[in-house]
C-alpha cells in the first residue's frame, strides 16, 4: 500500500476511534456502521454515567458515611471494572474491524452486505459466543468474588469501619505490617501456620500411607474376599463427609463417645479427644485417615496393578529379598504415579476447612491467642475472623497470603499433567 | 510343610487380621450410626453397638415433627440440584466443546483463568458472596445458592469435559465435514453422544454436591424452613441441651443411601477420570 493509502487507511480506523461505526459507515457499511454508532451513542447517555459513578466508587469507597455504603461501591466498582474492560474489548473490536474494513475499501473491494459480515462475524466470533454465558457466570460468581476478598486486604474493613454507619478507607499495606508488626497477631499467625503446616504434611502422609498399605495387602496373589475388601474400604470414602464428620464428633465426644467407651473397657482412662489441643489434634489426623485412606488406596491398586509381572520375575530370578523389591521396584513405581496427585491432596487439606470446621471447630479455645483455638488452620481462623471478630481486613490478608504457595503449588503441578500440555 | 510353604501360611493370616482390624476402622463408624437410628432414645451412647429395643420412631419423626421438617429439606435441595446439576452441565458443555474443538484468541488465557479459579478454596470468597448476593437481593434463595454453586463448579467441569473431548478423536469430526456436516450437526449427532458417560457423571455429581455442601448453604440461606438438608440435620444435633442423635443418625441414613448409590455405581468412571487428568504426559 502507497504512502497515502496507508494514511487514508489510518483516516478511516481514527474515525472508528473517535465514535464506534463511522469508520464502517465510510467505507459502505452502512447498516453495520449504524448499530455501531447506535451502540456508542447507548453507551455515552447510559451505561458511562453509571461506570463513572463506579470508578468513583472504586477510588474514594465513598465520602459520606451515612449515604455511602463502602462495600456495596466496592462490589459496584469491581463489577464496573469488568464491563469497562468487556467494553473496552468491543471497542477495540470496532477499531480492528474499521481497519481491515478500510483496507478493503483502499482496495477498491465492494463493503460486505450486512448479511455478510454477520456471517463473517459468526465465523470468527462463534467460539466467544458459546463460552460467553459460562464465562460471565464464572466471572461474576466466582472471579469477582475473589477479587473483592483480595481488595478487602487493602481496606481497613473491621467492626469499627463497617458501612453503612461507617466508611471503610484504603490503607495500602498496614494490614499485613499490622499481621506481622504487632506482637499478639503475629504470634498468633505464626503458631496457626506451624500447625497448619504439620497438619498439611502429616495428614497427606499418614492418609497415603494407610492407603498404600491397605493396597499391598489387597494386592497379594491367592487372597479371598478381596471385593468385599474394597468395597467395605470405599465406605467412608462414599459417605457425605459432612455426615461422617458430625457423626466423628459423637464418636469421640469424652463422656458418651463410643470410642471412649471401648478404651474403657480395657481399663483405660477416658481421653479428652475434642477439648486438649495434642488430643484434638490427634483426633484430626485420625479422622483424615479414615476419610482419606480409601481414595488412596484405589489410586495405589490402580498403580500397583499396572507393574508389569515380569519385573517382579526378574527380580525374583536375581535373587531380590521381598524388601529389596518393594524399597526398590514397588515403592518408587507407586510415588512416581502418584506424586502429582499427592501435591495436589497436599494443597487441599492445607485448606481443608470442612473437616476442622465441622469436627473441632478449631477448638479448643487456646487463651491469648487472636481469636484462634488450637487446631485452626489459616483458612478457618480467617473464617473466624471474618464472622467472629469482624476483622474483615485481616482475614483478606490472611487468605491472600494463603493463596499464594497454594496457586504456586497448583499450577507447577498442573503445567505437568496430560490434559494442559495438550492444550 | 515346608517351612517356605508355613511362613505364606502366616503371611497370610497376618494378612486377613490386618485387613479385619482395618474393616472395623472403616465400618464401625459408619455401623454405629445406622444402628443408632433404629436404638430408642435420643442418645449416640450406647453400651452395645446393636440396639436392645429397635424402633423406627425416628425415621418417622423426621416426616412428622414440624420443628425439624426434614421433607421440606429434602424438597428444597432436590430443586437446588436439579438447577445446579442442570446448569453446570450445559454452560460446562458449551465451555468445554468451545475449548477442546476450537482455536481462538484467549484460548489459553481462559482456561489458565478457570485453572487458577477454581484453585481458591470457596471459603475464601464466602464475605463476597455473601455481600453480592445481598446487593442483587438473592441472599436467602435457592436461586442464589445454585448459581454459586454453578459458579463453583463450571471452572472444574469445563476442565474436565475439555480433558474428556480431547481424548474423542478429531478425525471423526473432520470426515464428518468432508462429508457436509455443519459445526452444529457434528456437535449434535457426534460429539455429544460419544460424551454421553462424562455428561452423565458430571450431571450426577453436581446433583449430587448440594447435599454434601455445609457451608455455602449456611451462609447464603438464613430462613430456616429454606435450609437445605446439611444444614437442617446439622439442627438436629446442633443445640446444646437438646441433641438428637437418633433422629439425626436416622436423616443421615436416608440422605447416604441414595449417595452412596450413585457412589459405587459411578465409581469405575469418576476414579478413572480422577486419575487420567493427573498422569504424567
Amino acid at each position: 500500500m502507497s504512502r497515502g493509502g496507508r494514511l487514508k487507511r489510518g483516516a478511516i480506523t481514527s474515525l472508528s476511534v473517535l465514535c464506534m461505526g463511522l469508520g464502517q459507515f465510510v467505507t459502505g457499511e452502512y447498516v453495520k456502521g449504524t448499530l455501531f454508532a447506535a451502540v456508542h451513542v447507548l453507551l455515552l447517555v447510559f451505561v458511562v454515567p453509571l461506570l463513572r459513578h463506579s470508578w468513583w466508587g472504586l477510588i474514594t469507597l465513598g465520602t459520606e458515611a451515612g449515604r455511602d455504603h463502602s462495600t456495596f461501591l466496592l462490589v459496584q466498582g469491581l463489577l464496573g471494572l469488568i464491563v469497562t474492560v468487556l467494553l473496552g474489548l468491543l471497542y477495540i473490536g470496532n477499531i480492528k474491524d474499521a481497519h481491515t474494513q478500510a483496507k478493503r475499501f483502499l482496495e477498491g473491494k465492494r463493503a460486505d452486505s450486512f448479511l455478510q459480515s454477520l456471517k463473517r462475524f459468526w465465523i470468527s466470533g462463534e467460539a466467544y459466543l458459546w463460552l460467553s454465558p459460562g464465562t460471565l457466570l464464572v466471572l461474576f460468581v466466582a472471579v469477582l468474588p475473589v477479587f473483592f476478598g483480595m481488595s478487602l486486604a487493602f481496606t481497613s474493613y473491621d467492626l469499627y469501619h463497617s458501612p453503612p454507619a461507617n466508611l471503610v478507607r484504603w490503607v495500602g499495606l498496614q494490614n499485613f505490617s499490622d499481621l506481622f508488626g504487632i506482637k499478639s497477631w503475629r504470634g498468633t499467625m505464626f503458631s496457626v501456620l506451624k500447625w497448619n503446616i504439620v497438619w498439611a504434611v502429616v495428614s497427606t502422609i499418614t492418609a497415603f500411607a494407610f492407603g498404600f498399605g491397605i493396597a499391598l495387602l489387597l494386592n497379594q496373589k491367592n487372597l479371598r474376599f478381596r471385593t468385599f475388601f474394597r468395597t467395605a474400604f470405599i465406605l467412608p470414602w462414599a459417605m457425605p463427609s459432612f455426615i461422617s464428620a458430625l457423626v466423628w464428633t459423637g464418636l469421640l465426644n469424652t463422656s458418651f463417645g463410643v470410642v471412649n467407651q471401648v478404651l474403657g473397657s480395657f481399663g483405660l482412662q477416658p481421653i479428652p479427644w475434642l477439648s486438649n489441643v495434642m488430643w484434638a489434634r490427634v483426633a484430626l489426623i485420625i479422622v483424615n485417615i479414615w476419610m482419606g485412606f480409601p481414595f488412596q488406596m484405589v489410586l495405589c491398586l490402580g498403580v500397583l496393578q499396572s507393574i508389569p509381572q515380569d519385573l517382579y520375575e526378574a527380580a525374583r530370578v536375581d535373587g531380590a529379598t521381598d524388601a529389596q523389591t518393594f524399597w526398590h521396584l514397588t515403592l518408587p513405581s507407586v510415588l512416581y504415579s502418584v506424586a502429582p496427585l499427592l501435591v495436589l491432596q497436599l494443597g487441599g487439606n492445607f485448606n481443608n476447612f470442612g473437616l476442622i470446621y465441622l469436627l473441632t471447630g478449631g477448638g479448643p479455645t487456646v487463651f491469648g491467642n487472636r481469636g484462634a483455638g488450637g487446631t485452626d488452620l489459616l483458612i478457618s481462623w480467617m473464617y473466624k475472623l471474618t464472622f467472629n471478630l469482624h476483622k474483615f481486613n485481616y482475614a483478606a490478608a490472611v487468605g491472600l497470603m494463603i493463596f499464594i504457595p497454594v496457586a504456586l503449588i497448583s499450577i507447577h503441578n498442573l503445567r505437568q499433567t496430560r490434559s494442559f500440555k495438550e492444550g | 510343610m515346608t517351612a517356605r510353604k508355613l511362613s505364606n501360611v502366616v503371611k497370610l493370616c497376618l494378612t486377613y487380621l490386618a485387613l479385619l482390624a482395618a474393616f472395623l476402622f472403616a465400618v464401625i463408624p459408619v455401623a454405629w450410626i445406622v444402628m443408632s437410628s433404629f436404638r430408642v432414645g435420643n442418645s449416640l451412647y450406647s453400651t452395645s453397638l446393636l440396639p436392645k429395643h429397635w424402633t423406627l420412631q425416628h425415621y418417622a419423626s423426621l416426616f412428622l415433627d414440624p420443628r425439624y421438617p426434614f421433607f421440606r429439606w429434602t424438597a428444597n435441595t432436590l430443586k437446588v440440584s436439579a438447577m445446579t446439576s442442570s446448569a453446570t452441565v450445559i454452560l460446562a458443555t458449551m465451555c468445554g466443546y468451545v475449548f477442546s474443538r476450537f482455536r481462538f484468541w484467549g484460548r489459553r488465557y481462559g482456561l489458565m483463568t478457570f485453572l487458577i479459579i477454581q484453585m481458591f478454596p470457596g471459603s475464601m470468597s464466602m464475605v463476597a458472596i455473601y455481600v453480592l448476593l445481598n446487593l442483587v437481593g438473592l441472599l436467602d434463595t435457592h436461586v442464589g445458592l445454585a448459581l454459586v454453586y454453578v459458579g463453583g463448579g463450571v471452572p472444574f467441569t469445563t476442565w474436565l469435559l475439555k480433558g474428556y473431548l480431547d481424548s474423542i478423536d478429531k478425525s471423526l469430526d473432520e470426515a464428518a465435514l468432508v462429508d457436509g456436516a455443519t459445526r452444529g450437526q457434528i456437535f449434535w449427532r457426534i460429539t455429544l453422544p460419544l460424551a454421553r458417560p462424562i455428561l452423565a457423571s458430571v450431571a450426577l455429581f453436581s446433583f449430587i454436591g448440594p447435599f454434601n455442601d455445609y457451608l455455602l448453604s449456611r451462609i447464603v440461606i438464613t430462613t430456616a424452613e429454606k435450609n437445605t438438608i446439611a444444614v437442617g440435620l446439622h439442627a438436629f444435633i446442633a443445640g446444646n441441651y437438646d441433641q438428637r442423635w437418633t433422629q439425626f443418625a436416622a436423616g443421615s441414613v436416608l440422605v447416604s443411601i441414595p449417595i452412596l448409590l450413585v457412589f459405587f455405581l459411578l465409581e469405575k468412571h469418576f476414579i478413572s477420570g480422577l486419575t487420567a487428568g493427573a498422569t504424567k504426559a
